[in-house]
């Protein structure tokens, strides 16, 4: 035995067996000793190399063990492995530590990070440095606070000075990352000094630091056109990289800056020189890079077709290219045809047109119709090809010539009338609405040139309900064309479709056309004439160019999703609202005004033949202050009285009021200044009906002689179904009763219906019925149907009718302060909309005396950023709360209306009410 | 704009691998990917990109594999070139990239994803490098002397130091690719040439080279103005080759990556004469027969020669018993494709071929509505370059001052080459 021996023990000794029993079996003897541990972490002994065994003790349900181990790790957590291997010799460690740490997205823990991280960002090896770049980050993505209050942004600004170009790159990309959460803040400060760093590193770092250099370059302004060219120049070699990507990253930075290049110089035409061969080239990649090309291809003709305009030809689609592709190629196609390669483009395109493909062979119809448009000298070829592929008889391709032959004949109206014949062969193997329409619209409009126009057009009638929507409103108004042009031999087929349109539809977009029809047409067909049949406005070029202004936003965004879309990234990035817009450079010239650039008009792109109600579907939409007066119209309304209302098959009318027609009018030409807003439009006007009103629920010729008119109300916390009943029988009515069918508000009349005196032929009576809604509840759709049975001496009636929601607002719909907040705050995201309301010129103090009025309750109001928000609340009868926040911009007569319900409403019904609830609140605000 | 994972899938949707980066998406995403895929698949409207709610997907397919990228935030579409990358990296790891390879693997393509992205930002995609530090073992972690390749952050990050052989060689290769588009009534509706210089190089040390090229805008930089030259519409670099260099006075200098690399690649945008010209007539007799004449004709210099021609036309897939008669070569017929395949072993420049084929057809028509694919035509031609490109010399200046040999090769083949026909 040597001396040696009290050393081997002595290293075994305590730490060696206080590990033996922090791995033992037995819980009792592992917290014994974790707990000697502690004790001689506290008398001061290093006990840091039992780490791993103390953290495994952490998972216990034993309170008093866990506290026991946290207090370890609090002490020790700097010797956790991963922060001692951030000091590890071996760069290829360090840098996998700096890395892992970073995942581990655990806020407790990311304060144990800043130390080793801070070492790393100073680290002598550079793949430490970079790694340690992104986890900066990473950083920033758990806890932003603490990253800029340890500093590690200016640490990671001075990277960009770094002397390794991997390094600056990576620096580069995280600075973006972050900056993307800080949309004011100026992280990434970008002066000349930084560019030209950034533009050194640019020529040796790899291709993908290469792209975030690039990405970031573009977001800088120079000051003037030289700082501009002089990027342009050393941007310029990155068209050459074989990586696709870079080539896209390039491509955006010149994109950009061309803007600030003067037009006449010569280095401008250089450029623009220089741009078309890498955009041709990256159609030889994979077809998936291909189509990402393509997409971003189809933004640049559009803002500078120059560019590729010679290069048509490498857009002529191949046999096996994957269909994403072939449809890309053909857009691209279309946008470069001119009349220089309109005969090799019209060439391919009937080609194309025989495929087999459905769907391309269809785009490739269409491209034809637009080729015709677009190149008014290759108008009359493009008519003979659709004319040799309508010969084809290939449904599918009949039908899409068609609707592009309709298109074509806007445009050029009263030129290639003679081919109709040859479409009319063709109408009985059209099966699809949109052929369908476009076929009927054209018999309409060309019915004086047609003999057989009436019976071609009966033939569509017969199965008239059976039609697609889009079908029967083209049908309406064909046929009242058609009557505006031959009114001898017409006006049965006229009545006929004015009667199906009005009374067996249940579609309220063809009802009120019909409804406006037959007003124009009985009360005088003068203007009637001049209103549908008047000179349309001739379609633009294109309608589906992308809008200028988004455009040249999604310029800026070359290369990225956004491009590939088509869409600005805060369309479809979740949380992005902090984004800020990217907006093209504006040149801050000395060469005088701006020179308009030759921009094709762009229209957005319309609800297509909706619009057509009055053939004036693409005019301007009319003057706001007309608005105003159909306000004005509506207040009449209710002042009138209801006595002096005369009765009228369709609805009653105040004789007062001839501008009625007039305000329907202004209702609808409204509504062509949107999209997908007509038929609101149309339930608005409903709403007016409903609202102002008697309407008759049951005509007379349905009730043997009985007419009820009525509507709802909402009077001092009551509801009342006021009604006028009317005997236009001969003999005399008694014994009224009234029931109504359960209905989705449990509303039942509170008291009898109270006709004392039997009701004398030609006699009419007012009643008030009081109502409640403590009856049984059914869903009804939709679902403010009432259904209601009406007895009288000679029979029983049935009829429904529509309760206007407003009167279910009840008048302790103020919620308190505390509970509003408190309840907004836990309405789930899904039960929120949001609306606007539009040309709305009140103040936020009136607008909620006048909601007040009708039991909507201001609960608070703020200002921010120079807007008012309002607070509102209301209550339904049943209980269920709606809150609404009001934004109200000063000078902007546009009001943002959000709102949530409180509790769950079935999620298909819920449109549905809100659009109701809020067509009747805009009258409100109006 | 960065990736928030990546993943791979078979082919029937489920992960085979994943790698969140960001862990700003939830990995369960990935489970509505394969519903949309079918869904636009069936509706006609696949394309690369697809989104579900605030994810997209950027999806390549390769072989049995799917490959994606899934991002939440504004992701640059460099995604699909990415997915490309990763694919080659894989493939280059492990051959063939299949189901097995991938599961065989998987530690080592863990550690792939993981140094090829860092935080959903790109990193180093070149797998020479890689190879140097992530090998196949996985386990060379711990073995102390494993460093990080000063390559990985060099400026020269394509090539290792300290590479040695004995015998100092370079070989170039112009490879040219013609690609041609021809209407049915015979015109080129479009034709270029995808040319590509590849090497293979084995140097020591880290060698400087420089290549001449009989390039149109060097000669006229230079004034020099005899001989043949080319002018190049558009010009890609390895990312070896100096492009600000080339940008300002055309010279194409660089540190070559060690052994087989793709130097550059460029396109000329000429109307080239279609080097095999087809005249086909294809005539369909309804419910009986089809009856094809094709001819082909050289149409380049005597001296050279096409090896192993294929002309591949295509048939109805209900054609029946076949019968071929050719001046040369022979027929044959691929159901699978419905294509005759003619194939001519060599074809002399200037020579006229022709090949007659009959089929039967059944008397009941097939009522599917068929495509109408191209002739489409393969070959080679050795010892030339349809634009006439030329190597002058390759310049290789090394600090050891070694002699190396270049040596050159050249060769013209199809590329993309259709020819509609009229049925």
């Amino acid at each position: 035995m040597t001396d040696s021996k009290y050393f081997t023990t002595n290293k075994k000794g305590e730490i060696f067996e206080l590990k033996a029993e922090l791995n033992n079996e037995k819980k009792e003897k592992r917290k014994e000793a974790v707990k000697k541990v502690i004790a001689a972490m506290t008398v001061g002994k290093d006990v840091s190399s039992l780490f791993p065994d103390v953290v495994n003790c952490m998972q216990t349900d034993n309170l008093e063990l866990k506290k026991l181990v946290y207090l370890y790790l609090m002490n020790y957590a700097k010797s956790h492995p991963l922060c001692t291997d951030c000091e590890d010799p071996n760069p290829l460690i360090r840098a996998l530590a700096v890395r892992t740490m970073g995942c581990i997205r655990v806020d407790k823990i990311t304060e144990y990070l800043c130390e080793p991280l801070r070492k790393c960002l100073k680290d002598e090896d550079p793949y430490v440095r970079k790694t340690a770049a992104v986890c900066v980050a990473k950083l920033h993505d758990i806890n932003a606070q603490m990253v800029e209050d340890q500093g590690f942004l200016d640490s990671l600004r001075d990277l960009i000075a770094d002397s390794n170009p991997m390094v600056v790159a990576n620096a580069v990309a995280a600075l973006s990352e972050i900056s993307e959460s800080h949309p004011n803040s100026n992280l990434l400060d970008l002066n000349p000094q930084n560019i030209n760093k950034l533009l050194t590193a640019l020529n040796e770092c790899t291709e993908w630091g290469q792209i975030f250099i690039l990405d970031c370059l573009s977001n800088y302004n120079p000051k003037d056109e030289r700082e501009a060219q002089s990027i342009c120049e050393r941007v310029t070699p990155r068209l050459s990289h074989a990586n696709s990507a870079v080539v896209l990253s390039a491509v955006k930075v010149l994109m950009k800056f061309l803007e600030l290049l003067p037009k006449d110089s010569d280095y401008y035409i250089t450029l623009l020189k220089k741009l078309s061969p890498p955009l041709v080239t990256l159609l030889s990649g994979e077809p998936e890079v291909q189509y990402v090309a393509l997409r971003n291809i189809n933004l640049i003709v559009q803002k500078r077709p120059e560019i590729l305009k010679q290069e048509i030809k490498v857009f002529f689609v191949k046999y096996n290219d994957p269909i994403y592709v072939k449809l890309e190629k053909l857009d691209i196609m279309i946008r470069l045809a001119s009349q220089a390669n309109i005969a090799q483009v019209l060439a391919e395109l009937k080609e194309y047109a025989t495929e087999v493909d459905v769907d391309f062979v269809r785009k490739a119809v269409r491209a034809i119709g637009r080729c015709a448009i677009k190149v008014e000298q290759s108008a009359e070829r493009c008519v003979s090809t659709l004319l040799d592929l309508i010969q084809t008889k290939v449904n599918y391709v009949v039908q899409e010539a068609i609707v592009v032959i309709r298109d074509i004949f806007r445009k050029y109206p009263n030129k290639y009338e003679s081919i109709i014949a040859t479409l009319c062969e063709n109408l009985d193997s059209l099966d699809e609405p949109d052929a369908r329409a476009a076929m009927i619209w054209i018999v309409g409009e060309y019915a004086e040139r047609i003999d057989n126009a009436d019976e071609l057009l009966e033939s569509f009638l017969e199965g008239f309900h059976d039609e697609s929507t889009q079908v029967q409103l083209t049908l309406l108004t064909a046929i009242v064309k058609l009557f505006l042009k031959k009114p001898s031999e017409t006006q049965e087929l006229v009545q006929q479709v004015l009667s199906l349109a009005t009374q067996d539809s249940d579609n309220p977009d063809l009802r009120d056309r019909g409804y406006i029809y037959w007003r124009l047409l009985s009360t005088d067909p003068v203007t009637a004439k001049e209103v549908v049949l008047s000179e349309k406005p001739l379609i633009s070029e294109e309608t589906d160019l992308i809008e200028p202004t988004l455009l040249d936003e999604l310029i800026c965004h070359i290369g990225s999703l956004a491009s590939v879309y088509h869409k600005p990234p805060n369309a479809f990035v979740e949380g992005s609202h902090g984004i800020h817009r990217k907006h093209l450079p504006i040149q801050h010239g000395s060469s005088g005004p701006a020179a308009p650039v030759d921009q094709p008009q762009v229209i957005p792109s319309q609800g297509d033949l909706l619009g057509d109600l009055l053939n004036l579907d693409l005019g301007p939409p009319v003057n706001v202050p007309q608005v105003c007066s159909m306000q004005m119209g509506a207040v009449d309304l209710l002042g009138g009285g209801l006595d002096s209302l005369v009765s009228d098959p369709i609805i009653i009318m105040h004789p007062t009021l001839c501008g009625w027609k007039n305000i329907i009018y202004v209702l609808l030409s409204n509504s062509w200044s949107g999209p997908g807003l007509i038929s609101v439009d149309f339930l608005l006007l409903l709403a007016v009906l409903n609202f102002c009103v008697l309407q008759v629920w049951l005509p007379a010729a349905k009730a043997k002689g009985l007419e009820i008119s009525g509507t709802f109300s909402r009077r001092q916390g009551h509801m009342y179904m006021d009604m006028s009943f009317t005997n236009k029988a001969l003999q005399h009515m008694t014994d009224f009763a009234i029931q109504f069918n359960k209905n989705s508000f449990g509303m039942i009349p509170t008291t009898p219906l109270a006709v004392h005196t039997p009701l004398m032929p030609n006699q009419s009576i007012d009643i008030s019925l009081p109502l409640n809604t403590i009856g049984p509840v059914m869903k009804m759709d939709p679902l403010n149907n009432l259904q209601v049975a009406v007895k009288n001496n000679i029979d029983v009636f049935y009829f429904s009718c529509l309760i206007p929601l407003s009167i279910f607002f009840v008048e302790d719909g103020k919620m308190e302060r505390q509970v509003f907040l408190a309840t907004w705050k836990d309405i789930p995201n899904e039960n929120e909309l949001q609306y606007q309301i539009k040309e709305c010129h009140l103040n936020a103090d009136t607008v909620s005396g006048k909601l007040q009025n009708n039991n909507i309750y201001t609960i608070a109001k703020r200002n921010v950023e120079g807007q008012d928000m309002l607070y509102q609340s209301l209550k339904l009868t049943n209980g269920i709360w709606i809150l609404a926040e009001l934004r109200i911009q000063p000078g902007n007569p546009n009001y943002t209306v959000k709102n949530t319900l409180n509790e769950k409403v079935c999620p298909n019904l819920w449109p549905v009410l809100y659009n109701i609830i809020w067509m009747q609140l805009w009258m409100y605000y109006s | 704009m960065s990736v928030s994972a990546v993943f791979v899938l078979d082919l029937k949707g489920k992960v085979l691998i994943c790698r969140n980066y960001k862990g700003d998406v939830d990995m369960s995403e990935i489970d509505h990917f394969f519903p949309i895929l079918m869904q636009q698949e069936e509706e006609g409207l696949l394309n690369p990109v697809l989104s579900h709610g605030s994810v997209y997907f950027m999806w390549i397919k390769h072989s049995n594999l799917y490959s994606h990228a899934l991002s939440k935030r504004g992701t640059s579409s460099y995604s699909d070139c990415l997915c490309v990358c990763v694919y080659q990296v894989f493939t280059e790891y492990f051959k063939e990239l299949e189901e097995e390879s991938i599961q065989d693997n998987f530690v080592v393509v863990y550690e792939l994803l993981d140094e090829l992205m860092d935080f959903g930002f790109p990193q180093t995609t070149d797998s020479k490098i890689l190879q140097e530090y992530i090998t196949q073992e996985g386990n060379k972690l711990e073995v102390a002397k494993t460093k990080v390749p000063t390559t990985v952050t060099n400026a020269v990050s394509w090539r290792s130091e300290g590479i040695k052989y004995k015998k100092n060689e370079v070989f170039i290769d112009v490879i040219e690719s013609i690609n041609v588009l021809v209407n049915a009534n015979g015109s080129v509706m479009s034709s270029d040439i995808v040319g590509s210089i590849k090497l293979k190089t084995m140097l020591s040390g880290m060698p400087e080279l420089r290549l001449g090229l009989n390039d149109r805008v060097l000669f006229a930089l230079t004034g020099r103005d005899k001989g043949k030259t080319v002018a190049m519409e558009d010009v890609k670099f390895h990312q070896c080759v100096r492009l600000s260099r080339f940008e300002s006075d055309r010279t194409i200098s660089f540190i070559p990556p060690d052994g087989e690399s793709e130097l550059m690649s460029y396109r000329i945008n000429t109307h080239v004469k279609p080097l095999i010209w087809i005249e086909s007539v294809i005539e369909k007799f309804s419910h009986s027969r089809v009856e094809i004449m094709v001819k082909a004709k050289g149409q380049f210099k005597k001296q050279s020669v096409a090896n192993n021609v294929e002309v591949r036309v295509p048939v109805p897939s209900d054609a029946d018993s076949p019968k071929f008669k050719t001046s040369t070569g022979h027929a044959k017929y691929v159901p699978e494709k419905n294509l005759v395949v003619w194939t001519i072993k060599s074809f002399p420049g200037g020579k006229e071929f022709l090949m007659r084929a009959h089929f039967g057809l059944p008397s009941v028509e097939n009522d599917e509505l068929e495509g109408k694919p191209p002739i489409t035509v393969k070959f080679e031609i050795p010892y030339f370059t349809v634009s006439g490109i030329q190597v002058r010399y390759m310049k290789i200046i090394e600090k050891s001052g070694y002699q190396a040999l270049p040596w050159v090769r050249y060769i013209t083949q199809s590329g993309d080459y259709q020819l509609r026909t009229n049925t």
